[in-house]
């Protein structure tokens, strides 16, 4: 069925579909339209789910925290501030492996106090131990989260899964999409039965214990190999959620990729304007390509490698800072992710967008016109650079 | 299921429980949780009325029972806290310094 939704909407919308045991609901733009909506589904009986309002986003994930550990299936929603808010909680829900399900609306953060869009909320938690996957537009926001469920909560995996779009741009658009019929939903995500739980008299359960130094490493061993396990229960359910609803995925989209020269990588809603410009490219005989970044934990390096073998040059654009003072964190995964291949592109890293700064195609054209002067002259330059803002030198 | 008594220091990770969940109930019970003590109750048998005050006061379960009659500590689970000395109103605990009662 097709509907015309907005991001937030279209989440909210998903969420009314997995009718979730509970919510830890807690209002931060720009998200806050996603348990506003959720509430009308409550007030309405559409849903019957446990909606606890809180009073901080510490206590929404803290919330589904317990509501999973006791064997209810928990969802959340929260942008900026607010994730940074639960970042202990982040952690705590990670090892102690209950695949709650958030939905992150990425906004900047303070400080200056900003409300738009960047990534740098959901990279700050990009090693708490979460699964991470990124949508570009309305029907990815709303696709991932229904996928979502069966990654986090199956057998191998048992880990929180955020589900992050870009504030505003993706949030607050309002755009045409596919919804999946309810009942298809519901057998797609099947009833959350885990295997212990607080609530299950026959069998007594400690959750989170202190752990001592002799255990503390072979849990996190545990979570690491679970998150490494991830990567093939995210390709499956894409394939099983491609039956349903006819739209496929996989751990990133390569666009026009087949004899690229010059490549760009990049995350979110920004896929959309580098996909017009390669487009724009291509007419004029350039042979530009892009790779959408669409799950970021776990790292898809493996597979981005053989992806970019045969690039000449390729541009990594980071939408958060990460003051590494040498590149933003999707350079630093994917420069790293290279380093195995035996000829390697040159590389560059951009860092954009920040704040809600606006990236056009014509932006996205000089990326590539630095990448064909890069390949041509074998001279890589300043290998960490912004774009977008101003300044009194001249910048590519 | 993986039960407490089979898991100890020298158990693989494969054999470990997600997130360390444990299964069953009142598994302290066989954790050694006395190491860290720095002062420790010694219990005077022949000063003791019975008459249970130290038992509830206790924050561990370091002082067993057994047939309406106080046991010595158990020091495996004693951190030394001396509480129990605190509340005991005849001369039948005292403190020394150090992890060992002397």
């Amino acid at each position: 069925m097709s509907n015309r939704l907005s991001g937030n909407e279209a989440v909210a919308y998903a969420m009314k579909q997995v009718n979730p045991d509970v919510m830890g609901a807690f209002p931060i733009t720009p998200s806050t339209e996603i348990p506003e909506y959720f509430a009308d589904y409550v007030a309405n009986g559409e849903v019957n789910t446990e909606y606890v309002a809180v009073e901080s986003e510490h206590s929404s994930m803290s919330v589904c925290i317990a509501a999973q550990a006791a064997g209810a299936r928990s969802v959340c929603a929260t942008s900026s501030c607010g994730l940074a808010l639960m970042y202990e909680l982040l952690y705590v829900a990670a090892s102690c492996r209950l695949p709650i399900t958030l939905a992150c609306v990425n906004r900047a953060l303070s400080g200056p106090i900003n409300i738009n869009n960047d990534h740098s909320d959901s990279m700050g938690a990009r090693d708490s131990g979460w699964i991470q996957i990124y949508a570009e537009n309305n029907q990815e926001a709303y696709d991932n989260f229904l996928m979502a469920l069966p990654i986090g909560e199956h057998l191998s995996v048992r880990l929180p899964v955020m589900t992050c779009m870009d504030g505003f741009i993706t949030s607050h658009a309002v755009e045409n999409i596919e919804l999946v019929e309810t009942e298809a939903v519901r057998k797609f995500i099947g009833e959350y039965c885990p295997e212990n739980y607080l609530l299950k008299k026959e069998n007594p359960l400690a959750v989170g214990p202190y752990d001592v130094s002799p255990y503390y490493m072979e849990h996190k061993v545990m979570e690491a190999e679970a998150m490494k396990a991830a990567k093939a229960r995210i390709l499956e359910v894409a394939a099983e959620f491609g039956k349903i609803s006819g739209r496929s995925y996989g751990l990133f989209e390569e666009y026009r990729m087949e004899d690229a020269q010059f490549a760009l990588v990049l995350i979110g809603s920004s896929a959309g304007t580098a996909k017009a410009a390669v487009d724009k490219l291509r007419d004029h005989g350039v042979k530009a390509g892009l790779i959408k970044i669409r799950v970021f934990r776990p790292f898809p390096g493996e597979e981005l490698a053989r992806a970019l073998a045969g690039v000449r040059a390729v541009a990594v654009m980071d939408k958060s800072e990460g003051f590494s003072g040498s590149g933003g964190p999707l350079f630093a995964e994917t420069r790293s992710a290279l380093y195995d291949l035996k000829e390697r592109p040159y590389l560059i890293n951009i860092v954009y967008g920040l704040g809600g700064r606006d990236v056009k195609t014509g932006d996205i054209e000089k990326v590539f016109a630095r990448l064909a002067d890069i390949a041509g002259t074998g001279e890589i330059g300043p290998v960490y650079t912004h774009m977008g803002h101003r300044s009194k030198e001249d910048i590519a | 299921m993986i039960h407490a008594k089979d898991i100890n220091e020298h158990t693989p990770w494969q054999d470990l429980t997600p997130g360390g969940e444990i299964y069953e109930p009142g598994t302290a019970r066989a954790f050694d949780t006395g190491t860290w003590r720095t002062h420790t109750p010694v219990f005077i048998v022949e000063a003791c009325k019975h008459c249970m005050l130290c038992v509830p006061f206790c924050p561990d379960s370091a002082i067993p029972v057994k047939d309406g009659k106080r046991l010595d500590f158990d020091y495996m689970h004693c951190k030394g806290c001396g509480i129990c000395v605190e509340v005991c109103p005849f001369p039948a605990i005292k403190m020394v310094s150090g992890g060992a009662a002397r």
